[in-house]
């Protein structure tokens, strides 16, 4: 089977290195940028679109500090290509907010206090958005799990749980 | 950590896909969800100058109903392979098996085949196919042919799998209501196993395979020759490393993981029994 495929498009920049065109939806607005093809998607993120509410943490896909949705799901960012998102959507934290009112689970971890230094944050927050689209009605260990790819590197787990939960409660 | 420059291709079939890979040989790879090879490539321990995207084949995304066996498509994602209602029917062990490959980000991206091609002896899945007697289905310029997964495995990261040849299904049999169970010992959630077990049995039957002792995963007939001779689970445990070469690292010595391997295989009997 053939599939229609968008083909990038190749050039080279000033500097003579070789660029891939991307096009992305991100926040919910269409965005090109010429990319090396070597180009994590965090780095697109933070540096070709201005996001920089999205971390590195490791840079090894094992802290989940760099978690977005991709079409609409959680994935490490560090361990995606920005080409091989060329044509797809990107949720970041920035876009969570509608009409400067945050999102449910941002709200429950203000209001639960589900943070210490915050760095981990924002990709705890993507995750557990996710975590929740999957499983509505989960149960503390179900959380404990289902966030198994983001560390908290002050320990503040509980308070994470509680938010999440408290999120899936509607509280 | 930035991988060493490439040339990036899209491919829209695997018949293109394949005739691209073979245009730059060994230089040039497959690149499905990325999973294995992107962190490999940012660690600069592998380098390849070229590489084809796969993500688009969308028509290799697929679990079916085979008759005798259940095909799954090789760019399938870790998370349909888990939630997968078809193999938890038929094949129980191995939706289970991918719920403990990495994390639910890892598993929104990696996919079985790209997890299999990677030949990682210290995967989830690559061990639980051979478990299960599984055939993989490749695809190369020439054609295509079908590889038992006790073949395809040929050292550590490497496997029968030509330079231009793509892994495109895998095909299960049915386990038409054998006990199981899978043992995955890690010391932090998200990790690989240090010792990982899969196995079956349907009385004397039995299919037991090893993550992580040795330079491929390890299909432990001792202890099915030992189950079809009347043994039982402790002894047959027993034998758990006889067909094992577990290296020494960071997590285990070498005794260690002959220990691991052999309390694992006895729960992981315990619970297919």
């Amino acid at each position: 089977m053939r599939h229609d495929v968008r083909r990038p498009q190749r050039s080279y920049d000033n500097l003579g290195v070789f660029t891939v065109e991307v096009t992305v939806t991100v926040n919910g607005a269409e965005q090109t940028h010429d990319v090396e093809p070597r180009t994590l998607l965090v780095h697109y993120v933070r540096e070709q679109c201005g996001l920089t509410g999205t971390n590195i943490g490791c840079d090894t896909s094992s802290c989940g500090a760099c978690t977005l949705h991709l079409n609409g799901e959680a994935v490490k960012s560090c361990t995606v290509l920005a080409a091989q998102v060329d044509g797809q959507s990107l949720t970041t934290i920035e876009g969570l907010a509608q009409n400067g009112e945050m999102h449910p689970m941002q709200k429950s971890f203000m209001e639960n206090h589900g943070l210490q230094c915050g760095y981990c944050t924002p990709g705890m927050v993507m995750a557990s958005i996710s975590l929740l689209d999957e499983n509505p009605n989960p149960s503390e260990q179900d959380v404990r799990i289902g966030l198994e790819g983001n560390l908290c590197r002050c320990t503040g787990y509980h308070n994470i749980v509680k938010a999440v939960l408290a999120c899936a409660a509607g509280n | 950590m930035i991988p060493a420059a490439f040339d990036y291709k899209r491919a829209s079939s695997a018949a293109e896909a394949i005739a691209l890979v073979g245009e730059y040989g060994d230089e040039a790879k497959f690149l499905a969800g990325g999973h294995s090879l992107l962190p490999l490539m940012k660690l600069r321990l592998a380098q390849p100058s070229v590489l084809v995207d796969i993500g688009r084949l969308t028509d290799l995304s697929y679990i079916r109903d085979a008759g005798d066996h259940i095909a799954i498509g090789a760019l399938t994602r870790h998370m349909d392979v888990e939630k997968s209602a078809v193999l938890a029917e038929h094949v129980p062990l191995l939706a289970h098996a991918a719920s403990h490959v990495g994390d639910p980000q890892v598993r929104h991206r990696g996919t079985i085949g790209g997890s299999i091609a990677h030949a990682d002896p210290a995967s989830d899945l690559p061990a639980t196919t051979l478990a299960l007697g599984a055939t993989y289905v490749v695809e190369g310029p020439n054609g295509t042919r079908e590889i038992a997964a006790g073949d395809f495995y040929q050292g550590f990261l490497q496997s029968a799998l030509a330079a231009d040849e793509m892994l495109t299904e895998i095909r299960v049999p049915k386990m038409n209501g054998a006990g199981w169970g899978f043992q995955k010992f890690n010391r932090r959630a998200q990790d690989w196993a240090i010792v990982g077990v899969a196995a079956w049995r349907r009385g004397s039957e039995s299919g037991v395979a090893l993550v992580n002792m040795g330079s491929t995963p390890i299909l432990a007939s001792s202890v099915s020759a030992a189950i079809a001779g009347g043994a039982s689970i402790a002894d047959a445990a027993a034998a758990a490393a006889a067909e094992a070469d577990p290296q020494a690292d960071l997590n285990a010595s070498v005794e260690y993981r002959t220990h691991l391997a052999q309390v694992l295989v006895r729960r992981a009997l315990e619970s297919a029994s």
